[in-house]
């Protein structure tokens, strides 16, 4: 991992200022503000359609009808909310696409081993299921070793048990790597879980920001950890007193706080 | 949210099925797909149709309605078919034909992909080719024959050009609007994957435009054995064209019919080709198949 001696060293993996996009004369980004330290972890919740994945976009550089001022690093991936795995390749093939050289078919593997699909390396994507897409487009984006990795609700077809080992599968990759993760998702708990900073997205501009400052691994039982998940959802304008029992014993009235935040 | 937390009162509001008053449900047994599979095997269903026909000309050619000045009957069609493959004429003219074929086609493939490229990559590429081809497109190619032998004279030359002409616009239109087809979100993806420009067209474009590429040559195909007609009727001394002018000459309706016969199977024979590649390059395809 060389270090690119020349440029001065950001002291953030994102920089965003100002930003506006707009489709069609209506701003869905507007004068959005958000920096993201190095190795940081920020989640990013919002209601549906409220411009995560407008903003996931620029930020991967896909996007450039916009106003304001972003740097991002030059190495991002992405795992978008769709799979968007080429047909016409094989599972394999697909995770190796893009990379610089002759990168060996056992680089594939070993990343699709992490998510748990090695033995479906030969397959065409067609045989896919829905869930096995997207771990087989997160296998894609971990195996690029970015410095910014770009996560569009990457666990929503996801079993429960399954999501849960994608889930730390991300965090352990990010601790290794130490690159800064967003990670949109509608999984309140998801996102006291796995991030440094969770983000409520509303109006076109972050207004919300919540730092977790829990130790890890984290306790989904631990008070605390119910404490910032209850004043998220709160956040969100979901109303926590009626379920209030879940507020004493979240981890049973886990499934229900997933339906309602899904 | 009351999924998990409806207390047990709220489940009498669903409205309770009675078990004494049980409405009879028509019931249909789902039959698997192995055994609605026909008994028949395919290529015998297949052949069906053309051998019935074949027995029914026979059976008008027997009877003698079908009189054999107008058209020689299948049996007769068959001897003849016999006579001219065993002096050789036959398997010449099928040689040279299938020459100019494979010529005007390998000129035509390049000539149309190569302008599809051009216009389906660049945006300016669109604008200088894609006019002057779409106008083009609409002068019926067989109309250039006469340019043609005034440019080109007599020889092999205005044969494989017409054949190129006729080959290179479906190629063109497919191969063009299979590139334009492709799926912006799988370009996307190969952008953020950070594939080059190159990378882009090898990995995301020409493979997505690849069904397009092969119906154009399907089509192609379909139109570089008409070409060859004409281009063969129209002035030759070789090729199974000038077998047929020559036939018309004398009135053989039976070699005729061979050399008919003769076009049909190469046809199908192309056909059969273009399957098996698309068999082969399209197996990644998530279509409907037909049932
Ligand atoms: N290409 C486009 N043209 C016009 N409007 C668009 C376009 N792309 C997105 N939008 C609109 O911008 C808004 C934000 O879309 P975006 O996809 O960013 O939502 P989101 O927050 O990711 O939602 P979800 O959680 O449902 O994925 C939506 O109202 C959408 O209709
Ligand atoms: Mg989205």
């Amino acid at each position: 991992m060389a270090t690119d001696v020349h440029r001065p060293v950001s002291r953030f993996a994102v920089h965003v200022e100002g930003l506006t996009r707009s489709f069609d004369g209506r701003a869905v980004i507007d004068a959005l503000d958000l920096d993201v330290r190095p190795g940081e972890f920020v989640a990013l919740l919002g209601r549906s359609g409220c411009g995560k994945s407008t903003l996931l976009r620029v930020l991967a550089g896909l996007d450039r009808e916009i106003e304001g001022t972003v740097l991002v690093p030059r190495r991002k991936a992405v795992a978008f909310q769709a799979p968007r795995l080429m047909p016409w390749k094989r599972v394999w093939r697909n995770v190796l696409l893009g990379l610089p050289g002759k990168p060996e078919r056992a680089v594939a593997e070993q990343a699709l081993d992490e998510v748990g699909l090695g033995h479906r390396s030969q397959a065409w994507p067609k045989t896919l299921s829905g869930g096995e897409a997207q771990r087989a487009s997160l296998a894609r984006a971990l195996v690029r070793e970015p410095d910014l990795l770009l996560l569009d609700e990457p666990f929503g077809a996801l079993d429960a048990l399954t999501r849960i080992k994608a889930q730390r599968l991300v965090g352990e990759v990010w601790q290794r790597r130490g690159c800064a993760v967003l990670l949109v998702t509608h999984d309140v708990e998801e996102a006291v879980l796995l991030a440094d900073r969770v983000l409520v997205m509303d109006g076109g501009v972050i207004a919300h920001e919540q730092t977790v400052d829990l130790d890890r691994p984290r306790d989904i039982a631990d008070p605390r950890f119910a404490e910032l998940r209850a004043s998220l959802l709160e956040r969100l304008g979901v109303d926590t007193a009626a379920e209030s029992p879940g507020i004493e014993s979240p981890a049973a009235e886990s499934p229900a706080v997933k339906a309602s935040a899904a | 949210m009351s999924i998990s937390h409806a207390p047990p009162a709220h489940q009498s509001d669903i409205p309770a099925i009675s078990k004494d008053e049980e409405s009879p449900l028509d019931l249909q047994p789902l039959v698997p797909a192995s055994a609605r599979r026909a008994r028949v095997p395919r290529w015998l269903r297949r052949t069906t149709g053309p051998v019935l026909l074949l027995l029914l000309w026979q059976l008008l050619s027997a009877t003698g309605v079908l009189p054999s000045d107008v058209l020689a009957s299948p049996g007769r069609i068959a001897e003849v078919g016999r006579e001219l493959v065993a002096d050789g004429s036959l398997p010449s003219a099928m040689a040279t034909s299938l020459r100019r074929v494979a010529a005007g086609l390998l000129f035509g493939t390049v000539v149309g992909t190569g302008l599809a490229l051009v216009s389906g990559l660049f945006r300016i590429g669109e604008d200088l080719v894609d006019a002057p081809l779409q106008m083009l497109r609409t002068v019926p190619f067989v109309g250039l024959i006469p340019l043609f032998i005034i440019w080109f004279g007599i020889g092999e030359t205005p044969k494989t050009a017409i054949i190129t002409l006729g080959v290179t616009f479906p190629l063109y239109l497919n191969v063009y609007a299979g590139i334009r087809g492709v799926d912006a979100q799988l370009i996307e993806a190969g952008e953020s994957l950070g594939l080059s420009r190159w990378g882009l067209v090898r990995h995301v474009v020409l493979p997505g435009a690849l069904p397009g590429a092969l119906t154009g040559l399907r089509y192609s195909l379909g139109i570089a054995w008409l070409a060859l007609v004409f281009a063969e009727q129209v002035n030759a001394d070789s090729g199974i064209g000038f077998l047929m002018v020559q036939a018309r000459d004398f009135l053989r309706t039976d070699v005729i019919v061979v050399c008919l016969i003769v076009y049909a199977f190469l046809g199908l024979l192309a056909d059969f080709i273009v399957r098996s590649l698309e068999r082969l390059l399209l197996q990644w395809r998530p279509t409907f198949t037909g049932r």
